[in-house]
């Protein structure tokens, strides 16, 4: 795609910076004391090419800004294992199965379980809320709404990307509590049955509660990458489609979702990276209890980032370990959700690749 | 399998921009005809206002009438998509859909048209491919990316894809003008080969390649920049390129034009 522009916009770059240099040293080659400009092409003898140029000078500097993330990733790493270890060799529970979090004991006791599935689930939940919506909405800017309004709806829709997390927090505490506990209500009345909307309440400050309002949060990154991966659907394609008897939401189908594709996958990928790693919003609305539950909408729940912005301040030294082992966790699992987006996307690459 | 389309005094607009001014001609079931003409005289918004493609740009309108087989192709109860099955379109740039594979591309028409059943999918790319002279290079990796395929293997790739919805008429907008000499070859000869069972209008900038593949030819003109392309000369290829009555026509082709 973008491939042959940057390159030749490279050979541009390397060729001015050749030819002043090319020009001088022709020059100074032939003629020293004369004052009259040589021309730019050079007149004289081919000068020797500089051993330090501006083109080295900035390989080293981009070389060096790529290997920096390699070092700060590593370095991580190695924080969190030197951290996290000593604090998992004290602990007198199993630190993956044990639904407890009782770090600063004189018998520590602690485990992730309750923790990594709460973060999981409302991770969840946010996506499977805000994935759709968000492409609706970038499909309604790319393609359906007229530009005057889809210039600034967009705008607004970035805007709620700049809204703190911590308001959402609040508000989602504060108000967003009330229609949620409804919700929640007629779920439990009706859809009882399953276990997920189970239980006897109280509802509330539930999973559901922390997952809706993490939606909300991840909407906007959702929302303005896919928009922006749609638009970039080159025209003939749509034109193709449409020139074949596609109506509209057909042509969609045919040309702009498939080659929208790994866009969006990668948008929804930095829309989790954003959802399991949210701290204080969760905080705020879920519940903290230390149950292993699957029940969505009963008052409860927990993450690993809300635990650790909760219990930093009260922590020891083997219970700021256990909350620094707990991050490793988190990080695992992005790693891991990562990593199976990238082979997602890496197998259809080769349609990529030609489709220059 | 091939129908007439009749133009009588049309106009096509973008916004109130005039492109096209008043043409009216004939175009004849199973014949190839060349529109002809500088740039921006108006020859592919003509031909984009025949199977409606030019209305998909905001603001564009026609006047005046277009019919195929006296059907009006802008009567308001015509289905639009009706109209662009029938009435198929190559363009300038070969186009595969850059996500799907050869086969995939071959019966994307289809699929959008509701057939789902694999033996008449793989039938109908097999012979679309074969018509569009295209089956013996692809036949063993019919799974590969369409958009690997070289410029002029994707352009035939583009017309199998076109005509595997079986249209009636297919319109091609400047289908070489990307190409090397030897699959500009490739299409022309593809070109007579489906004129026995197509009606093909081809815009082109090539007049070689309208002499050796046309029966009738349509000179465009425009007189300055601003002001609307017209229908100069409509003629049989033979007399405009040896004896054309007009004398815009002659100067174009004889390269004394502006």
């Amino acid at each position: 795609m973008g491939d042959n522009p940057s390159r030749s916009g490279n050979h541009t770059a390397g060729d001015l910076d050749v030819t002043p240099r090319h020009a001088r040293g022709a020059g100074s080659g032939v003629s020293p004391s004369s004052h009259e400009e040589p021309p730019i092409g050079g007149g004289g003898a081919l000068p020797k090419k500089s051993r330090f140029s501006m083109e080295t000078g900035f390989r080293g500097l981009s070389t060096s800004a790529g290997a920096m993330v390699l070092v700060i990733i590593v370095a991580i790493a190695i924080f969190l294992i030197s951290k996290a270890v000593p604090a998992i060799q004290a602990d007198h529970e199993n630190f993956l199965t044990y639904n407890r979090w009782s770090p600063n004991e004189a018998t520590p006791a602690f485990g992730i379980a309750v923790l990594a599935l709460g973060t999981v689930l409302t991770s969840i939940i946010a996506l499977v809320v805000a994935v759709p919506i968000a492409i609706g909405i970038a499909l309604f800017l790319s393609h359906y709404a007229p530009r005057r309004l889809a210039t600034p709806l967009g705008f607004v829709i970035d805007l709620l990307a700049a809204v703190p997390s911590v308001v959402f927090g609040l508000w989602g505490r504060d108000l967003f509590q009330e229609p949620v506990r409804d919700f929640s209500v007629w779920l439990n009345h009706y859809f009882g049955w399953i276990p997920i909307f189970g239980g006897d309440g109280p509802f509330g400050q539930s999973l559901m509660l922390g997952g809706l309002v993490l939606a909300i949060m991840v909407l906007p990154i959702v929302t303005s990458l896919s928009r922006e991966v749609f638009q970039q659907t080159p025209g003939m394609n749509e034109e193709a489609a449409l020139a074949l008897g596609a109506t509209k939401w057909e042509m969609i189908r045919t040309a702009v979702l498939p080659y929208g594709k790994p866009g969006v996958i990668a948008a929804v990928m930095l829309g989790l990276g954003r959802a399991l790693g949210e701290t204080i919003a969760l905080a705020l609305t879920l519940g903290i209890t230390w149950e292993i539950s699957f029940n969505l909408i009963q008052t409860g729940g927990n993450s690993i980032a809300a635990n650790i912005a909760n219990s930093f301040n009260e922590a020891n030294d083997t219970g700021r370990g256990a909350l620094i082992a707990s991050g490793l966790v988190l990080f695992a699992i992005t790693l891991i959700v990562n990593m199976t987006a990238r082979a997602i996307i890496y197998r259809r690459r080769e349609f990529r690749d030609s489709a220059a | 399998m091939a129908k007439r389309i009749e133009a009588s005094n049309v106009s096509s607009y973008y916004g109130s921009f005039k492109a096209i001014d008043n043409v009216s001609m004939t175009v004849e079931p199973k014949t190839i005809t060349a529109l002809i003409g500088p740039s921006g005289c108006g020859k592919s918004t003509f031909l984009r206002s025949i199977n409606r493609m030019h209305e998909v740009l905001p603001n564009a309108r026609i006047e005046g009438r277009l019919t195929i087989d006296d059907q009006n192709i802008y009567d308001p109860d015509v289905d639009i998509t009706a109209v662009r099955r029938m009435i198929g379109m190559v363009f300038q740039r070969p186009n595969p859909f850059p996500t799907m594979s050869i086969y995939e591309n071959a019966v994307a028409g289809l699929k959008l048209n509701g057939v789902k059943k694999k033996s008449l999918l793989d039938d109908a790319a097999e012979k679309s491919l074969r018509s569009a002279n295209l089956w013996d290079e692809v036949k063993d990796r019919l799974d590969r990316p369409g958009a690997g395929l070289s410029g002029g293997q994707q352009q035939r790739l583009c017309i199998a894809r076109t005509i595997a919805v079986e249209p009636q008429v297919v319109l091609m907008d400047e289908p070489c003008s990307a190409l090397d000499p030897i699959s500009t070859l490739a299409i022309e000869d593809l070109m007579f080969k489906l004129k026995d069972r197509f009606t093909i209008i081809i815009v082109t900038h090539n007049m070689q390649q309208a002499a050796r593949v046309s029966d009738k030819t349509g000179f465009f003109s425009i007189d300055k920049t601003g002001e609307p392309g017209r229908l100069i000369e409509y003629d049989d290829t033979q007399k405009i390129f040896s004896n054309p009555s007009q004398k815009k026509t002659e100067d174009y082709i004889t390269g004394r034009f502006g």
